[in-house]
């Protein structure tokens, strides 16, 4: 199938979903007015790749900051990961940067709704 | 789209809660102190323009982060929650004020908008809700927001003011006042 590869802009991050490699990444920083339209074709690649997964798929989030409109569609993102977790085995990378308690709280808080395992990767930069 | 009244310029030119504030800063201290219409174009210059001076003014880095990413929400909040109306000349108008301060570390924000008469009993009830709960209450509260399945236009969904009252860790300031019979004038004050 088709990677998603999206250049980020200074309202939302960079995407690069490749089913080959089965490496999903989200970068940068998420503050648009409608998150909605940006997250919705994220979400229905996830429900189509689920079918010809790889064994094994790694996700990794590297947000600087997202907004309260892209909170709710980060959620939709995972939900659909854990809908398609058993047909590859799914891990989430929540990056946050040294000592940015919001970002690694606001990790927390998905990893105590989403069935797939979280690691939280402190980096010194993001 | 209801008629307000044309000069709800001059009721926030007026508004001595505004006045006060903004009195309370130094011109250099000052950092933004905007009345007009808002809309997507004028919030993202304004934000390119606070996140400017706020690297040139912040030396620590976490808070300068801190303080822009409640700004990102409030004045996104600001233009979600500004009930459109008529200024009288068959244009849709969205007039709202936003003032940023700084007192040694501590940063203060205020925005203020006209809002319908019908929404300011649930408005004032969830920031009431917000108010009452500390650090981990707030957690909680968010997370039960974030998983409950509905979304607004813009997708936040009601996560807004919750999520400020998370990052700023100070209770909310706010304050409505009667325009006339379909609107209020709603204003906020958030410390960082």
């Amino acid at each position: 199938m088709d990677p998603i590869k999206i250049e980020g802009t200074p309202k939302t991050p960079t995407v690069n979903f490749d089913a080959e490699s089965g490496i999903l990444e989200v970068k940068g920083r998420s503050i648009p007015e409608n998150a909605i339209e940006f997250y919705k074709p994220l979400v229905d690649w996830i429900g189509n790749y689920g079918d010809s997964a790889k064994s094994n798929t790694v996700v990794n989030i590297q947000l600087e900051y997202f907004n309260t409109s892209s909170s709710k569609c980060i959620l939709d993102v995972f939900k659909k990961l854990e809908s398609v977790n058993g047909k590859t085995n799914i891990t989430i990378n929540w990056h946050y940067e040294e000592d940015d308690e919001d970002m690694l709280e606001a990790g927390e808080d998905y990893q105590a709704i989403i069935n797939i395992p979280f690691k939280m990767i402190e980096m010194e930069e993001m | 789209m209801p008629y307000i009244c044309s000069n709800l310029l001059e009721i926030l030119l007026e508004s001595k809660i505004i006045s006060d504030f903004v009195g309370q800063f130094t011109d250099a201290k000052l950092l933004m102190n905007f009345h007009g219409e808002v809309n997507e174009e004028r919030i993202g210059s304004i934000l390119g323009e606070v996140e400017q001076k706020l690297e040139n003014t912040e030396e620590d880095f976490k808070k300068q982060r801190k303080v822009y990413n409640i700004l990102v929400e409030g004045l996104q909040n600001l233009y979600h929650h500004t009930d459109a109306m008529s200024n009288g000349n068959d244009t849709e108008s969205r007039t709202a004020a936003f003032v940023l301060g700084r007192k040694e570390s501590e940063y203060s924000i205020l925005t203020a908008n006209f809002i319908e008469t019908e929404n300011i009993a649930p408005l004032r009830a969830k920031l009431d809700k917000i108010n009452s709960l500390d650090k981990d209450g707030l957690r909680e509260y968010y997370k039960e927001v974030l998983d409950n399945g509905q979304y607004s236009v813009h997708g936040g969904g009601g996560l807004g003011m919750i999520d400020i009252a998370r990052k700023s860790g100070n209770k909310l300031e706010y304050n409505f006042s009667d325009v006339n019979d379909h609107f209020g004038l709603y204003i906020l004050k958030i410390k960082v």
